[in-house]
């Protein structure tokens, strides 16, 4: 495979992964929004305090990983998009500050109101920053980004059906993510009232991922016809049955209680859209603009690619260390830490 | 038309305000960042060796306090490499690639970093001792790696090399060796020093108004005196980096010395000027040190010395601005060395504090010394380097992103910054106050003061 190839393989792997970790903190941040009062939902907070509190920032890497490896293979590109869609990444960056700011702020506080102000900004935006991130997502699959720098619509580029149906489906996506993620840590914490509350959560949110995935396929259809063709008859097509297969499997794993299995179908169902969408769309990166048009040089992509593959050997034991000594059964562990 | 050119510059200044914002905002993070792990590991290995609960009971509560700066620290370094793209798009269109190896890098070095916080934090009461200190050595390996390879970008655009442009489009590309340019060397090591720097004072200054208060326990000594003995170790070698670091730019960037120093003729057997203001292309009123500058900048009293008139006025750098901020992070610089000396001092004589409440004023004004120091030294390099983005290359003015409204962008990050400083602060001295350091630590354990 030619290392323009790779690298942007790379890129979507860096993405997949962003998604399906980072988008489960952002919901993690959207259950903590719906958990109630503060008497009510305590603690349904504290378990997802304590299920993305050591790995978030860890996780929130990916995104920094995406930004740097779309400047570094393909700049024009990323010129483009940041000039064109600024106004929505800056109110993503805001609230990518809101969320981990007030996360870590809230940690350390003991008083109510303090815990309130810092939670309700923690979960808020939790909320808008996988919107605003999905909306430039489907500006970019919508074709609404020319190249060149600012040449789009400022504001048309990211306010329309493509986009608002993406940035829909990127906090669905989060919110059914957590709910299933956060069902197993809550029956390894030994809560069974907490398992049965996310069960329904993750059920009614993955029929919801579902409907407003089709939503956005009928979208497409009429916004972005060449995608939706590849998506729903071409190269792409096995990729959307895998995420229908592993979609509806979800709801029967957990439907039939099977927590630890359902995180696998649940992350296969997100990652069939994700190459979907990116196989459906290759090669063609920006209206009129491909791969080949915008690659770097080959010596910067197989420097930054090396560079990546040694770096992959440091980084692969340190993650799995990472959830490896967080998501072993607790029963050693200090009782203080468990959410009850 | 001259309404748009207005807007033009408006938003260039806006996004020049924004970017000093949020990098001189996540400067001073990033710094602590990557000098707190090493400090706090120190105090974590006296604990561990001698069993003093004073060391185990600071660790934990920097600790804690590092939980909350890396996480301010990691989501303000995003919204940088965001605004990479949303204020300089011409730059990063055309030569993001030149730099791309360098924060490839730095992003493997920020995951190791991360991902080795989440273990050390959560796990202090999960891991046996021996291995939760090994832990936080990656944490420490990785921050100093990821400043090391952030100023590797930053050091290309003042020295860029390694590449050749054809009609406006990059050509061919030698990443290493654009990673590895010339002003690398000084620049990194001024700044992995300077981080060092800025923690340990930074730490020592809390106890210092601690100690002001009356609160003189082995705690409060202990918890000053090991940040600041770190600090102090820094602070020679860091001025003796300082000297090599000016050499390189009297070398490579003349016109950014001669801004630093505000010589406007070229001449030999230059003058070293103290204090001083620019007015219409003359520095006045500035203290004279006869053919100081030339010595300094070259190793030779006669040496030329470039002066700003030889480039045209648009290719100059805001005399005063610059001058000011060397002025301010030298004199800063030597007054910080001179606290070092004096603890170094009273040590070798009599293995204590110096007595003088002077000492405790001077450490707890050093933290923000430093920082200013930190600052005025990042105002040198980076407005020194204008009007250029990329020295000699591309102008600042052709990065910027055309696009209107960056000034409302421009506000609203303004306003959240105010917001996140006021949370930050909060909560820091919440952290320093709420759970009251027992007056007798040794009667009972410090694994009940919980780090997350």
């Amino acid at each position: 495979m030619p290392l323009p190839e790779i690298m942007l393989a790379v890129l979507w792997v860096g993405l997949t992964a962003y998604v399906l970790f980072a988008g489960a903190d952002f919901g993690g941040g959207i259950w903590d929004l719906l958990a109630g009062g503060a008497v009510t939902g305590r603690r349904q907070r504290a378990l997802v305090e304590h299920s993305i509190g050591p790995v978030w920032e860890a996780n929130h890497v990916w995104l920094i990983f995406v930004i740097v490896l779309m400047w570094t293979g393909i700049p024009p590109v990323f010129a483009a998009v940041a000039s064109t869609l600024y106004i929505p990444l800056t109110l993503a960056a805001l609230g990518i500050i809101g969320r981990g700011a007030a996360f870590a702020f809230r940690k350390v506080s003991t008083e109510l109101w303090q815990q309130r102000l810092f939670g309700a900004t923690f979960a808020f935006s939790s909320v808008v920053t996988p919107f605003f991130l999905g909306t430039v997502a489907g500006a970019i699959a919508s074709g609404r980004v020319p190249p060149g720098i600012a040449k789009g619509d400022l504001v048309g580029s990211w306010v329309n059906p493509t986009s608002l149906a993406a940035g829909a489906l990127a906090v669905g996506t989060a919110a059914y993510l957590a709910a299933v993620y956060l069902t197993r840590d809550a029956e390894r914490a030994g809560a069974a009232d907490l398992v049965d509350a996310f069960r329904r959560r993750a059920l009614g949110c993955g029929a919801v991922v579902g409907v407003l995935s089709a939503v956005g396929l009928l979208v497409l259809r009429a916004d972005a016809p060449a995608l939706f063709a590849e998506i729903t008859s071409g190269r792409a097509l096995p990729l959307l049955l895998l995420s229908v297969v592993a979609g509806l499997a979800s709801l029967v794993l957990l439907w039939r209680r099977a927590y630890l299995a359902v995180r696998v179908t649940a992350a296969l169902a997100v990652t069939g859209l994700l190459w979907g969408w990116g196989v459906g769309q290759y090669p063609s990166l920006l209206p009129g603009v491909s791969l080949a048009d915008a690659a770097a040089t080959d010596t910067v992509l197989a420097a930054s690619l090396g560079s990546l593959a040694v770096g992959a050997l440091l980084l692969l034991p340190s993650l799995w260390w990472l959830y490896a000594t967080f998501q072993r059964d607790r029963v050693a562990a200090r009782p203080d830490r468990r959410p009850d | 038309m001259i309404t748009l050119t207005v807007d033009g510059i408006a938003d260039l200044g806006a996004a020049r305000m924004q970017m000093a914002l949020s990098l001189g905002w996540h400067i001073v993070v990033a710094c602590l960042g990557v000098g707190m792990p090493a400090i706090t590991l120190l105090a974590e290995w006296r604990g561990h060796r001698t069993g003093d609960v004073h060391y185990r009971l600071l660790a934990r509560r920097w600790a804690r306090a590092l939980g909350v700066l890396f996480a301010v620290g990691a989501v303000s370094g995003t919204i940088l490499s965001f605004e990479m793209g949303l204020l300089w798009p011409g730059l990063m269109g055309t030569y993001g690639e030149i730099i791309g190896l360098p924060f490839s890098l730095e992003g493997i070095a920020f995951f190791i970093e991360a991902i080795f916080l989440g273990i050390y934090l959560y796990a202090w009461d999960r891991l046996p001792p021996t291995a939760h200190l090994l832990s936080g050595i990656p944490i420490v390996l990785a921050g100093v790696a990821s400043a090391f390879f952030v100023v590797c970008a930053n050091a290309w655009m003042q020295q860029p090399v390694g590449f050749t442009a054809e009609n406006g489009r990059i050509a061919t590309v030698d990443p290493w060796a654009a990673m590895f340019n010339p002003a690398a060397p000084t620049l990194t090591v001024h700044m992995i020093l300077a981080a060092f720097m800025v923690a340990g004072f930074t730490m020592a200054s809390v106890y210092a108004v601690a100690m002001l208060r009356g609160r003189r326990d082995r705690y409060h000594r202990l918890g000053l005196l090991l940040p600041l003995t770190v600090a102090a170790i820094v602070t020679p070698v860091q001025i003796g980096v300082g000297d090599w670091a000016a050499h390189a730019v009297a070398n490579n960037q003349p016109v950014k010395l001669a801004a630093m120093e505000g010589v406007f003729e070229t001449a030999r057997g230059v003058p070293l000027h103290l204090g001083g203001i620019e007015i219409d292309g003359e520095l006045r009123y500035a203290l004279e040190i006869p053919n100081a500058l030339s010595l300094l900048a070259h190793w030779d009293p006669h040496a030329e010395i470039r002066g700003l008139n030889e480039v045209p006025p648009a290719d100059r750098p805001p005399v005063n601005v610059v001058h000011w901020a060397f002025q301010i992070m030298v004199g800063l610089g030597f007054a910080l060395l001179v606290l070092a000396v004096w603890l170094a001092l009273s040590w070798k004589r009599r293995r204590d504090l110096p007595s003088s409440p002077w000492f405790l004023r001077a450490t707890a004004c050093s933290g923000v010394a430093a920082v200013a120091a930190l600052e005025a030294g990042w105002i040198v390099t980076e407005v020194g380097r204008q009007p250029w983005i990329v020295y000699g290359v591309q102008r600042t003015s052709e990065a910027v992103n055309p696009a209107p409204g960056l000034v409302y962008g421009f506000v609203l990050v303004t306003a959240v910054y105010v917001a996140l400083t006021v949370a930050t602060v909060y909560v820091l001295r919440r952290l320093a106050r709420d759970v009251p350091v027992p007056i007798a630590p040794q009667e009972r354990d410090v694994t009940d003061y919980k780090v997350v």
